[in-house]
């Protein structure tokens, strides 16, 4: 153990040893939750991740939105606010010079954002388009032609969002009011469950993981998620840790849910075909979004635009953005695949 | 009056009915969800019928054949 120093806290920095597993082979059995700080990718990212050890922060600079020392960066500075890092102070989750480095970040991310979408307030037109189900994405290859090696990589993009599934969407809870606080509990209490641990969507991802023989630690595989992805959850914890995005934050869980349906279908369907019997994960969610996207829709985005009919532009936003991200995360992966090469960024998985 | 069953019909999709229900099949399978909410299969395409998977939605962005 190495005690270093910051202006804002002393940190105990345990090195080497255990840091608690979640699943596979722990004796601690998951649940117990914390990741290892990532690999750098860059300037920012190798700043930010030698301060928590005691250095000096970086300047935000002017990164690329998407790029991977920017992602990894936001991801680093978000997961302190859920599960933290083993051997990193939970001090850091609100010292002032982080928090004002990952305003600088955000910034250059939702502004790309922002740039990224058409725009509008018209919320009916939002949700008729998350409604229209296209052709051509992941889940329609890993149906039509992939193989055990794809579905693998899948899952271990998918990872660095179910294993913290429906967390950002938690924050908004304190920010709503009347109906829609009450049905987006309902629809959080069944993403968690409903009360039951063996039933929570993120166990349940777990347990498709430890099926296809992949590492289900919390966060295991961040080093090998790129970009694309960590965007993809990014979006979530930045709409999800400001109030003033709430109305994104409803537009993009309503969006995620009105989509999630047809896709997991399709995924069940490719995970018989690979002779995978785990598909439980799946088949829950076609099930469960079916209701949800109901609840979302009419009780959530229908009642919070009834209190504050000014957000409609940011529900919209939500679910413009939410396009943007998955389209850009399916268009990598597609991308990798059509040239025969893994999605991911470091050794390919699975072959 | 207060426990009326309370159901909710949406047009061009399912029957929403809040969980836990148990339904009883022609062929006296019997299904049961203790979801809060559960949506119903109007449209017959269900290929989970009796429960929705949204089947009932259009297939194609529009344009695309």
């Amino acid at each position: 153990m190495k005690i270093s120093y910051n202006d804002h806290a002393v940190s105990l920095v345990t090195s080497g040893g255990a840091h608690p597993i979640c699943g596979y082979g722990s004796q601690a059995g998951y649940g117990d939750r914390m990741g290892h700080l990532p690999r750098p990718r860059g300037p920012i990212s190798e700043g930010i991740i030698s301060a928590l050890s005691g250095g000096p922060l970086p300047p935000a600079g002017a990164p690329d939105p998407f790029g991977e020392d920017l992602q990894v960066s936001l991801h680093v500075c978000y997961e302190l606010h859920y599960q933290g890092f083993d051997g990193v102070d939970p001090a850091w989750e609100w010292d002032p010079g982080l928090l004002g480095l990952r305003r600088d970040l955000e910034q250059v991310f939702l502004t790309a954002l922002r740039d990224g979408v058409e725009g509008g307030a018209d919320v009916e037109a939002a949700v008729d388009a998350a409604m229209i189900d296209s052709p051509g994405g992941v889940s329609h290859f890993l149906e039509d032609k992939g193989e055990l090696w794809h579905l693998r990589e899948y899952v271990v993009h998918r990872s660095i969002y179910h294993h913290k599934e429906a967390d950002p969407h938690a924050f908004a809870i304190p920010r709503l009011t009347g109906q829609a606080k009450a049905s987006l509990v309902a629809v959080e209490f069944d993403e968690f469950g409903g009360g039951r641990y063996a039933r929570m969507h993120s166990k349940l991802f777990c347990d498709l993981m430890r099926a296809l023989g992949l590492d289900d630690s919390y966060l295991a595989r961040l080093d090998d998620v790129p970009a694309p992805m960590l965007a993809v959850v990014n979006m979530m914890s930045l709409f999800g840790l400001h109030r003033s995005l709430r109305g994104a934050l409803v537009g993009h869980f309503a969006s995620a849910e009105i989509t999630t349906s047809p896709s997991a279908a399709r995924m069940a369907r490719a995970l018989d075909r690979l002779g995978v019997a785990e598909t439980v994960f799946f088949t829950e969610h076609v099930e469960a979004d079916a209701v949800h996207e109901q609840v979302l829709r009419r009780d959530v985005v229908g009642d919070l635009l009834r209190r504050e009919p000014e957000l409609a532009g940011d529900v919209v936003f939500g679910f413009q953005a939410t396009d943007l991200v998955e389209s850009r995360f399916g268009a990598h992966v597609l991308a990798a695949w059509d040239a025969g090469r893994t999605s991911l960024r470091e050794a390919p998985d699975g072959r | 009056m207060a426990d009326e069953t309370r159901i909710r019909m949406i047009t061009g999709g399912p029957i929403l009915v809040e969980g836990p229900v148990e339904i009883t099949l022609d062929d006296g399978r019997v299904i049961r969800s203790d979801r809060f909410m559960v949506a119903l299969c109007a449209c017959k395409r269900s290929r989970t019928y009796p429960i929705c998977d949204t089947s009932h939605r259009p297939k194609h962005r529009r344009g695309e054949s």
